[in-house]
């Protein structure tokens, strides 16, 4: 199976503009979780990871209008941009263009002073991809959690069919009122800033943020390891459209089937970076799938902690922190953990360490039951 | 690139229902879609609580796989691969009015458009591959390239794939299956033809 390389990466969160910025914050233990007491759902306040609009238009300015153009696009454009400036790849007539997104520009039901079929993710995603003059129509994966993640896979499997030479895989999404106010319909938001595993969990944060990262089969640029995106599997719990299997079933398969149609085992694995929102039935499911997987050994962490969950965004940011931690031979601390209060093992990083690390296993859940496995690996280049 | 194949479709379309290009079902063009998803559900005489807690979107696609499948999938690996243009907007809609007043938990489920994906994985115990795709209008192309490379990479041997979209009760369907033999050829001019026949 021919794997694909993912190369240049950008991602734009409260923690910083650019992946750089974002490692740095990540070393220094930050978390983008803060108070905020700006909405009439949480009469308390509540805690989220939000980006001030001034500060994305003040980092846009040199890129064109910030009036013609929405939070979140503004958002996955500076993400976009960064990638492309530094890929020589990049040819606005062969390169494809997939966007993961959840909910897109939602915001615009609320208020909205652009056209009506900005609410649309493939006309948010058009938008973008004239941004850079892009002459294939792209493409929008909109599967819940595991969104982020499976537009990598989606990039892939067009390299592989011959559509593209070469893809940029986008993500973004907003900690929207709309989802704000759903997710604490369900109850499921934390008071505090969330506690992926822990005993003391309450529930998710929610976070906003954006991410690109470039795509090509073939390893260019300059020297040094490249991280290969080498296969990924998806796997429906088949239980329930709002809850997570008791059994971790959907996850587990995907975790199985990856391994097995890869030739590996839990022991090839080096670090393991769940999905781990801190909901009790999400972060309870992927301790009894990890450990029905083998991978209780394994270095594992949840980066929901940092960022909160920045949904469609965030399988594809913690696909770019595993990248480099990969190529960094860091292992980050799971933000947040206290003692483990899942009723099944796991190694969870305490604190950031130096390891070396060859092969990482991503995993990530949603809504509708949806379940997906993902396997990087370090090439070394002399 | 493996050669596969189409083997039944279905479309549900201004208010007719046709499977393999036969006419199903026929209501008054002008009825309304609650009402028409009704029949469709008396008319098969399937026997689903879920149906009806289920949004219009998710209704669309289960009512849609069953008259596809006669109610049985067989391959418990069958991949689910959808699309749409309007992703899940009409229930977005539907739950930014209870905003207003209670947001409701019930409501907010459904504002995924892979929703439906689970559904019918529920119905048919599906652990298998999903994917929600959004496309401004039918992209046959994309189907074929991202179908074909799932079953050349070995990921299944059997898919259900389905264009469900909907907005303003505006609605389209046509679900399609795939397997390694029989029926006609996958390719974009074949699903294109079947997707819009010259005869309607």
């Amino acid at each position: 199976m021919s794997g694909t390389y993912l190369l240049n990466d950008a991602i734009i969160s409260p923690l910083g503009f650019g992946t750089g910025a974002n490692l740095q914050a990540i070393r220094n233990s930050e978390s983008a979780l803060k108070f905020h007491n700006n909405s009439r759902f949480f009469k308390e306040g509540y805690y989220a990871g939000l980006i001030e609009e001034d500060l994305i238009d003040s980092g846009f300015q040199r890129l064109g209008d910030a009036f013609l153009y929405t939070k979140l696009e503004k958002m996955i454009i500076l993400a976009v941009d960064r990638v492309i400036k530094g890929s020589d790849a990049f040819d606005p007539q062969t390169t494809g263009l997939v966007i993961s997104t959840t909910k897109g520009n939602i915001d615009l039901l609320a208020r909205n002073k652009f056209t009506p079929d900005r609410l649309y993710l493939w006309k948010m995603a058009q938008v973008i991809a004239d941004f850079f003059n892009l002459e294939k129509r792209p493409v929008v994966v909109s599967n819940a959690c595991i969104s982020g993640a499976l537009a990598i896979r989606t990039a892939s499997y067009l390299i592989a069919a011959g559509r593209y030479k070469n893809v940029i895989v986008a993500a973004g999404d907003l900690a929207s009122e709309f989802v704000l106010s759903g997710f604490n319909s369900f109850q499921a938001i934390s008071d505090e800033p969330c506690r992926p595993f822990s005993k003391d969990r309450k529930g998710v944060s929610l976070g906003e943020a954006a991410a690109a990262v470039f795509l090509d089969s073939e390893n260019i640029g300059e020297g040094g390891d490249k991280i290969q995106y080498l296969d990924a599997v998806t796997a429906n719990d088949a239980n329930h459209i709002s809850g997570p299997s008791r059994t971790g079933e959907g996850l587990f398969q995907s975790i199985s089937r990856l391994m097995k149609a890869n030739n590996v085992e839990a022991g090839n694995m080096d670090f393991l970076s769940a999905h781990g929102t801190a909901t009790n039935y999400n972060d309870e499911m992927e301790a009894i799938a990890f450990n029905r997987g083998g991978l209780s050994q394994v270095p594992v962490n949840s980066f929901k902690g940092y960022y909160g969950h920045t949904l469609g965004s965030s399988a594809l940011i913690e696909t770019i922190l595993t990248k480099h931690s990969l190529l960094d031979n860091e292992l980050f601390a799971s933000h947040n953990f206290t003692e483990s209060g899942v009723s099944r093992d796991l190694n969870i990083i305490r604190s950031h360490t130096r390891k070396e690390l060859n092969m990482a296993l991503k995993t990530a859940s949603g809504f509708g039951g949806c379940n997906l496995a993902m396997l990087l690996k370090k090439e070394r280049r002399s | 690139m493996k050669q596969l194949f189409i083997r039944n479709s279905v479309l549900i379309r201004n208010s007719k229902v046709l499977k393999n290009g036969q006419l199903l079902m026929q209501e008054p063009e002008d009825l309304q879609l609650s009402k028409f998803l009704k029949n469709i559900y008396k008319e098969r005489k399937l026997k689903y609580p879920k149906f009806f807690k289920m949004d219009r979107l998710s209704k669309l696609g289960y009512l849609g796989a069953e008259i596809l499948t006669n109610g049985q999938i067989e391959d418990e690996n069958t991949a689910l691969f959808f699309a749409n243009s309007a992703s899940s907007l009409q229930t977005d809609e539907a739950y930014a009015e209870s905003m207003e007043e209670f947001p409701s938990p019930s409501l907010f489920v459904y504002t995924l458009p892979n929703i439906l994906l689970g559904e019918i994985s529920i119905r048919h115990r599906l652990n298998s591959e999903n994917i929600f795709f959004v496309f401004q209008d039918f992209d046959a192309g994309l189907f074929v390239d991202y179908v074909s490379t799932l079953f050349s990479q070995g990921k299944t041997e059997n898919a259900l794939c389905g264009w469900v979209n909907l907005h303003n009760n505006d609605y389209d369907v046509f679900l399609w299956e795939i397997a390694l033999s029989g029926g006609i050829d996958f390719n974009e001019e074949e699903l294109k033809k079947l997707y819009l026949p010259t005869h309607e």
